[in-house]
């Protein structure tokens, strides 16, 4: 019925709590900073752009074409999202998109949501927009920058994307880094072409009926150098240190147990038997059998409940 | 063509669909953070956190195969944790070919993280089924949630189905016109390329049209007297039932918290 | 194989439960141009993306030009239906019209030469051959519509199939529309509330109400039998 685009919307469960903290205040700082700048550039007309455009790219996610044998592309739309309207706009739709998925479709989880907004709304944006001014800079502004860059901003928005998730779970210790580095970015890197190609598609479009509104996107993005500086140095660093740490997983996880991210894991063949006792237990095995107990009765007790009030009404 | 199968409510007069949504919020958030910190390998609170959640399925009337099945979206992504069986050092407990041997500690925390991905997204597929939209979104305004963001993400609820629509018609037309020619010469389907760029025009028409539509809307609204402002009703207090289990719930998960951390932190 | 379309007892249940269709029979002769017409509801829409196969087949049997339509058969009878959709946005997705008009051929593998050829002869029948390289993000409803038939005229189909053509046109392009309908010289079929259109163009009519057909004949008679058309909603 409903899928994920790209295999980048993280559960819960899958983050320790400190790094998804530290990405929820983040996010929150950023999207607060794109609400002003939106606010400013569009008054109140931002409610309905914003709306009706979030609904727009939820629903352009389920744009597809077949590559081979049952494989598609499909469309993520923070690169387009950031061409046509800037980065900040792109910001705040893609926000909403993510958050929905959560908390309506659980696509992605809710706690670490914080972390996925990060990657695919902020991340995804800032760099789409440093790769397309990048290109306008070297084309001056002709033809085959606009073209060149849509595609480009679309394949590194998601490429980037998905080393910052991959980052996370290694900090998190849910992943190696030597293993999910290559791994997340080896797929995004051929789902990213299916990604840049349909944004390349859009942007072809949108430039014979309304290159107005290229231009427009353009202007008024002028103003805000820092963001292509900031996208071009988030692109820069997670470039070099994702094949860092996945060459040095064991210097990454160093990191990530100073900075406390990390349960430590236990000494190896101290934790067979563990020597904590339960009030009156003495044996990890007997509290698991305990709760095993305690926690089917609870649902029994509930399923008695329900049977008991259903039979009451239907009587 | 009705893209209402996209919404995951189920109608229902359960106690778990009566419950205030700002409550079910607060609770689920709770829930899902306390099985985030519980360390790995606390299997007898993994199994009370598990029966919390089973037993507030039962309570909604919607039946656990519903909850199963929904739950298995989470499940691809445990491949991410996969490897962890094999890189954590520790006590081997299966030799496998290469080198390469899975240990208790591996495995532990790797039954871990999938544990806890399963019971938390079990627990927002509760939360989804059971409230509506527009009761999701005053709890989100409740919690602190911007005016401006809950105005957008209510005005995108209120299109996403007609956004959805569009798409499925535009595919349909596509689907229609994708015919195979009469001489088996030619291969069907033009190339990779061209594929996507159909596609690509697909999205880049979806935005145009969605750009004059919001114009649209916007006239419509200051044709209501719209002025930037967003207001809304007060929302109804809470009623007692709603905090006793607000209280009780929040009770037994920092106890459960607690626990866990102390007996195997 | 006189019938280009051949139905025989189709029933279709949508997944909410709903009965769209109930025990059609109809068939359609060559060069055949027959209006379906019915209230809101009763299923003309449902028929016709039966047609080519985009509603899959529950019960019954369709046959276009002899082939059936399931499975394997699918690709081909896709290029023999021409299936124009009532909102003629949604069939118009490519930056120009060009692209549009080529999608049908290109898909089909033709060479380029031959797309190139039919999008013309398309768009020569549609009286819209200067349009080519327009955008048709930019064209009235009434250009929108003429484009979206000719994008099914480039494969050539062998029966064309139009889910109410006139709705939301001005006369000027109703009547531009209807004039160009009677020049096409292939079978088709017209889901439609335009009676007057049906009169003028269509020599036969089925009327369909709740799933099932309930009249068909030559349009003259039923238009003519005010109880009938009474009874199934569509009173002049
Ligand atoms: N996707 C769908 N799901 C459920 N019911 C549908 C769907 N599409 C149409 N219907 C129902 O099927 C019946 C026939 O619809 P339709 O074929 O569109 O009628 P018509 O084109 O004659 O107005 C209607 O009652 C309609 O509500
Ligand atoms: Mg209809």
């Amino acid at each position: 019925m409903l899928y994920s685009p790209a295999p980048m919307h993280i559960p819960d469960g899958f983050l320790s709590i400190p790094v998804a903290i530290i990405l929820w205040i983040l996010s929150i700082a950023l999207i607060a900073i794109a609400f002003r700048r939106v606010s400013s550039d569009l008054g109140e007309r931002e409610v309905p752009v914003m709306g009706v455009l979030a609904a727009a790219i939820f629903a352009g996610q389920m744009l597809n074409f077949s590559v081979t044998g049952g494989t598609s592309g499909h469309l993520l739309g923070a690169a387009l999202a950031t061409i046509l309207l800037g980065p900040w706009a792109s910001i705040l739709v893609l926000t909403c998109v993510v958050g929905i998925q959560a908390l309506i479709f659980q696509d992605g989880g809710l706690v670490v949501l914080g972390a996925n907004i990060f990657n695919m709304a902020i991340v995804g944006s800032f760099v789409a927009y440093a790769v397309v001014r990048l290109f306008q800079r070297l084309s001056g502004g002709r033809r085959w920058g606009i073209i060149g860059g849509s595609f480009a901003a679309g394949w590194a928005s998601i490429f980037i994307a998905a080393l910052a998730c991959a980052l996370e779970l290694a900090l998190s210790g849910t992943s190696p880094a030597n293993i999910a580095v290559p791994a997340m970015g080896g797929i995004h890197a051929l789902i990213g072409i299916g990604e840049g190609l349909i944004t390349l598609g859009a942007v072809t479009l949108v430039l014979a009926a309304r290159p107005d509104l290229l231009k427009s996107g353009q202007e008024h993005a002028r103003a805000t150098v820092w963001v292509w500086v900031t996208g071009g140095l988030i692109t820069l660093v997670l470039a070099v240190l994702s094949p860092l740490a996945s060459s040095h997983p064991d210097g990454l996880e160093w990191v990530a147990e100073q900075a406390g991210f990390l349960e430590k894991a236990r000494e190896p063949g101290l934790s067979i038997i563990p020597d904590y006792t339960f009030p009156g237990i003495s044996n990890e095995a007997v509290a698991t059998i305990l709760a095993g107990i305690v926690g089917s009765l609870l649902v029994l007790a509930v399923a008695l409940l329900v049977a008991y009030s259903r039979r009451r009404k239907s009587t | 063509m009705h893209a209402n199968f996209l919404d995951p409510y189920q109608e229902g007069t359960s106690p778990v669909h009566r419950l205030d949504a700002r409550i079910k919020l607060i609770l689920v958030i709770a829930f899902i953070l306390t099985s985030a910190l519980t360390p790995a390998g606390a299997w007898p609170i993994f199994t009370l956190l598990l029966s919390l959640v089973l037993s507030a399925e039962l309570l909604s009337d919607l039946g656990i195969v519903f909850f199963m099945k929904r739950a298995l979206l989470a499940l691809p992504f445990v491949l991410a944790a996969l490897p962890l069986l094999v890189t954590v050092d520790g006590v081997v407990l299966l030799a496998l070919p290469l080198g390469l041997s899975i240990t208790q500690q591996g495995l532990e925390r790797f039954i871990s993280i999938s544990l806890r991905s399963w019971i938390s997204v079990q627990a927002a597929v509760l939360l989804a089924s059971t409230t509506t939209f527009p009761e999701i979104l005053h709890a989100m305004r409740a919690l602190g949630l911007p005016r401006l963001m809950v105005a957008i993400i209510g005005l995108m609820w209120r299109y996403l189905f007609v956004m959805v629509d569009e798409v499925l018609r535009m595919l349909r037309a596509r689907t229609a016109r994708s015919g195979e020619s009469e001489f088996s010469g030619h291969r069907a389907g033009g190339t990779i390329f061209w594929r996507s760029q159909v596609a690509g025009g697909m999205a880049g028409s979806l935005f145009l049209r969605s750009l004059e539509r919001s114009d649209r809307i916007y006239h419509a609204m200051l044709a209501r007297g719209y002025d930037g402002e967003i207001r809304s009703l007060p929302q109804p207090g809470l009623r007692p039932v709603d905090w006793l289990v607000l209280f009780i719930v929040l009770l037994l998960l920092l106890s459960l918290l607690v626990l866990s951390r102390i007996l195997w932190g | 194989m006189s019938c280009v379309v051949e139905i025989r007892d189709l029933s279709f249940t949508y997944p909410d439960g709903h009965k769209a269709l109930d025990h059609i029979t109809l068939d359609l002769a060559h060069g055949e141009k027959v209006a379906l017409v019915g209230p809101n509801g009763a299923g003309k829409s449902t028929l016709l993306l039966h047609l080519n196969g985009i509603l899959p087949r529950q019960t019954g049997e369709i046959r276009v030009s002899g082939l059936d339509v399931s499975g394997k058969n699918l690709g081909r009878v896709r290029a023999l239906v021409g299936l124009v959709f009532q909102s003629p946005d949604d069939q118009l997705f490519s930056p120009t019209v060009f692209d549009d008009v080529a999608y049908g051929p290109i898909y089909q593998g033709l060479p380029a030469e031959e797309v190139r050829q039919r999008v013309q002869e398309a768009l020569e029948r549609v009286k819209m051959s200067e349009y080519s390289s327009r955008v048709s993000h930019h064209l009235s409803v009434g250009e929108k519509k003429r484009i979206a038939i000719a994008t099914v005229l480039s494969m050539k189909p062998a029966v064309l199939v139009l889910d109410e053509p006139t709705a939301g046109l001005d006369p000027r392009a109703r009547r531009t529309l209807i004039e160009l309908l009677r020049e096409l010289p292939i079978t088709m079929i017209v889901a439609s509330h335009d009676l007057p259109m049906v009169r003028e163009l269509l020599p036969r009519t089925v009327v369909m109400d709740q799933g099932r057909i309930v009249a068909d004949g030559p349009t003259a008679t039923i238009l003519s039998d005010p109880d009938l058309l009474a009874r199934h909603g569509l009173e002049q």
